[in-house]
């Protein structure tokens, strides 16, 4: 049987592998977009686990709207990025240190 | 009419002093000047018709506005016209009408001020002076008062200062400020101990305390104290101030670097006599006070008679004059301190008349000597400056108390000095049973008479000396300025006899003009004293009790009883002699402009001093002018050999028994190198080093720091911030607080 535990085990891993993918990633700033996403989907799991445990819909429709802000935070993200390539030409995360003091 | 006499030179002052560049140097003086005539010309109205009895309590009240309520305390600005208030309004009107008029030959031309315009800045400073003044004497509080008393020592600052290039006057200007400033404090500790004993600073319920605070002791600095002796002696520090008293007097000397009206204003007719207006104002309490108005008649006598001796050898015209004025007024202050206050008020308003004219007639001598002040540089004046002359002649007759002695018709025949002097010198041998103070001042008497007629002698008389130059073109003063001396010359011949009776007759006339209830004491025997003086109080109900009605009946009963204990006292023996009825003040604290206790009888004890007595001040003035003329003209060479005979004093009086030398090493010295001290280590190593230190030391250290943190990599940003609620989320679950 697949218990809530299991649940929070793997948002609790997917969490941490987005925080890893944040720190350890020194190339693409797209990589970064994407640990990003997959902290707030470990967010969104644990909603949704915590809905169905305790059988409140809240959870679920929190989820949703996660998930709205999500997409328009990541359109925003790569219209970003696309300004800074056509600025810089490359998405090295290494070469943006601009705010070095 | 009092509205207008308040603020008509309020309203010169502010146009003149802020408006002249719109209407003119011109007619900025005379606005000032037209306004304090008005001023002075409704006084004079005011004091001959005020009548005390049509008021109750002998005064009236003009409110203004209500300017500071505030708990307990409750100040309303005010005019509270009584018979003290009556007189000073007088004296400072009529002084500074005639010292503005004065003003316009005296500061017509001034090499000080080559091509700066400055008449309207002066003459908008003494209109200043004068609404300050006004502000003080017609005060119905003492927040009221204070704001006047503060404000003339504004004015007298800038005034001293007015020749701001010359560095002596800046020094004395502040001398006289910081001086002022020591007496002042003494003034708002008194207040503060009124308002704390009495709850209210104001003078109709002070005065109705005035019986209980001397009941009520207070804690003050180590030990508790009668708090009405407390409260007049911190009054009277304040007056020691402003009026220049022994220990506080070093500013008024040094004050007479400001123009010589200024000095006829200020420093000799009205602001030195504030001090002395305090202790009359404050009568109620001075009367429950006896230590401290026994301290007033020491300090007053000691004053007069220092002053005096200084004033002897003093070569600078001005300052001779300056501590006559200092002596003048330690007389008034045993006056006041006896508590015959209307003889003290009596004092000051001749010796406004007498000194102001004084003054005037030196800044002609000094004007037509083109600023020369020295009267060793002076001689045989009297026909280059004849009209001068006659005038100073007049003062100094005035002052020095020439009249005829022992003659009365109706009042004594004399120059208002000579009455109004002898009225104290009489006062302080019946006040003192001829002690002290007496003798203090009739050697004051010799001395004054002796230094006036050598001011004449040096000035006027003798051979020409000094610069030949000057000498070859002195000339007489304009008609603008000898006309205020011919006006205040008629003071100073008159006033005395004139005003005797309600000042100095006897406490029917005094109390009739200061608004005081008074009873007949002219009852003998036992008991016919209680039936006769009860019989004779109610027929003489139309004026004894008109001042207080109510009083009448149980009063005088009362009064009946006191009076024959004074008799039993050896009263019975005077009255024989002279067979004339005896009146007593018998009023409350607070009914009235003054309040002179039941059992004080110095006014009446002072008619019946020994002949001796009242020759004596008569006999000093004339040994005094012999002394003056043997010195000055009969043999001149005299006075320098003696001088080198007796060098020690003659340095110790000349430089005015060390009183700034001493005050140097005390009080200058140490300031200065507190001072020094403070600047040169606390400012400079300390503050300054600590802001230096954490400004170049720490903080650019501390930037660098922070500076180094900032890697720019937006993920080391993220990784503090993930760290930050890592941190906080253990922190919370461990002391579990987010409850």
């Amino acid at each position: 049987m697949i218990g809530l535990e299991h649940y929070l085990t793997v948002a609790a891993a997917l969490f941490v592998i987005g925080i890893f993918g944040l720190f350890l990633n020194r190339k693409n700033v797209i990589i970064l977009l994407m640990s990003i996403e997959l902290m707030l989907l470990a967010v969104n799991i644990n909603f949704i686990a915590f809905s169905s445990f305790l059988g409140d819909l809240v959870g679920q429709v929190f989820t949703l709207f996660v998930l709205t802000v999500a997409a328009a935070e990541a359109a925003i993200g790569l219209a970003i990025l696309v300004c800074f390539f056509r600025n810089r030409g490359t998405i090295d995360v290494e070469d943006v240190n601009v705010m070095k003091g | 009419m009092e509205q207008i006499i308040l603020f008509a030179p309020l309203v010169g002052a502010l146009i003149g002093g802020f408006g002249w560049k719109i209407i003119g140097e011109a007619a900025a003086q005379w606005l000032t000047t037209g306004l304090l005539f008005l001023a002075a010309i409704l006084s004079w109205v005011i004091m001959l018709t005020f009548d005390a009895s049509a008021h109750d309590n002998g005064y009236y009240w003009v409110e203004i506005m209500t300017w500071i309520q505030s708990g307990t305390l409750d100040t309303s600005w005010g005019i509270r016209m009584d018979r003290l208030t009556a007189i000073m309004l007088v004296v400072i009107n009529t002084v500074s009408a005639l010292v503005h008029l004065y003003s316009f030959g005296y500061m017509a031309h001034d090499e000080q001020f080559p091509d700066t315009p400055y008449k309207a800045r002066f003459f908008a400073y003494l209109s200043f002076f004068t609404f300050a003044m006004l502000m003080l004497v017609t005060a119905g509080n003492l927040v009221q008062m204070f704001f006047g008393w503060e404000g003339v020592g504004v004015a007298s600052y800038l005034l001293i200062g007015f020749y701001y290039k010359k560095p002596s006057a800046n020094a004395a200007a502040i001398k006289a400020f910081v001086v002022n400033r020591v007496g002042d404090f003494g003034f708002a500790l008194g207040i503060f101990a009124i308002f704390y004993v009495t709850g209210s600073i104001n003078f109709d319920v002070i005065f109705a305390e005035a019986p209980k605070i001397a009941e009520t002791t207070l804690h003050f600095l180590w030990r508790d104290w009668n708090a009405a002796e407390v409260i007049a002696l911190l009054l009277f520090i304040g007056a020691m101030g402003k009026s220049a008293q022994l220990i506080l007097h070093t500013w008024l000397p040094d004050a007479m670097e400001g123009p010589t009206p200024v000095s006829a204003l200020i420093h000799a007719a009205t602001m030195v006599t504030a001090g002395v207006f305090l202790v009359c104002r404050m009568s109620p309490i001075m009367e429950f006070a006896p230590s401290a108005t026994s301290f007033i008649v020491f300090l007053g006598a000691t004053t007069a008679f220092f002053a005096a001796t200084v004033g002897l050898v003093q070569n600078d015209i001005k300052r001779v004059i300056a501590y006559s004025t200092c002596s003048q007024l330690g007389y008034m202050f045993v006056a006041a301190g006896l508590g015959v206050y209307s003889v003290a008020m009596f004092h000051l308003f001749t010796h406004a008349f007498f000194k102001a004219m004084l003054f005037l007639g030196a800044g002609s001598v000094i004007h037509g000597m083109h600023h020369e002040q020295d009267m060793r540089n002076y001689g045989g004046l009297r026909h280059k400056l004849p009209w001068t002359f006659r005038a100073m002649m007049i003062g100094t007759l005035a002052i020095t108390g020439f009249g005829i002695p022992l003659l009365y018709v109706g009042f004594p025949v004399g120059f208002a000095g000579f009455v109004s002097k002898d009225a104290i010198i009489e006062s302080a041998y019946a006040g003192t049973a001829g002690g002290y103070a007496f003798w203090m001042l009739v050697i004051a008497a010799l001395f004054t008479s002796f230094y006036s007629w050598r001011l004449i002698f040096l000035t006027f008389y003798g051979k020409p000396r000094g610069d030949k130059h000057t000498h070859e073109h002195a000339h007489e003063s304009s008609k603008v300025m000898l006309v205020p001396l011919a006006i205040l010359a008629v003071g100073a011949i008159f006033a005395g006899m004139v005003f005797y009776k309600p000042f100095f007759g006897n406490a029917k006339y005094v109390g009739q003009y200061f608004g005081v209830a008074y009873a007949e004491q002219g009852a003998h025997g036992d008991d016919h004293a209680m039936d006769g003086h009860t019989d004779e109080t109610h027929a003489d109900d139309d004026h004894a009790a008109t001042v207080d009605a109510h009083h009448g009946d149980e009063d005088a009963e009362n009064h009946g009883d006191m009076s024959e204990n004074d008799e039993a006292n050896g009263y019975d023996a005077a009255e024989k002699d002279h067979g004339e009825t005896h009146y007593a003040f018998d009023g409350e604290p607070g009914q009235g402009a003054i309040y002179v206790a039941h059992d004080n009888t110095t006014l009446d004890d002072a008619h019946l001093v020994p002949v001796w007595v009242k020759l004596s001040p008569f006999f000093a003035m004339i040994l005094g002018f012999a002394t003056a003329w043997l010195f000055y003209i009969r043999s001149p060479h005299l006075p320098r050999k003696l001088a080198q005979q007796q060098a020690p004093l003659y340095n110790f009086l000349l430089n005015k028994w060390y009183f700034d030398e001493l005050y140097d090493a005390i009080f200058v010295k140490p300031a200065m190198w507190l001072g020094n001290f403070l600047w040169k280590r606390g400012d400079g190593n300390v503050i300054d080093g600590t802001l230096n230190g954490i400004a170049l030391g720490i903080i650019p250290k501390l930037t660098r720091l922070a500076g180094r943190a900032q890697s720019g990599y937006v993920f080391t940003y993220a990784f503090a911030m993930v760290i930050g609620v890592v941190v906080i989320m253990t922190y919370f679950t461990i002391t579990g607080s987010y409850e």
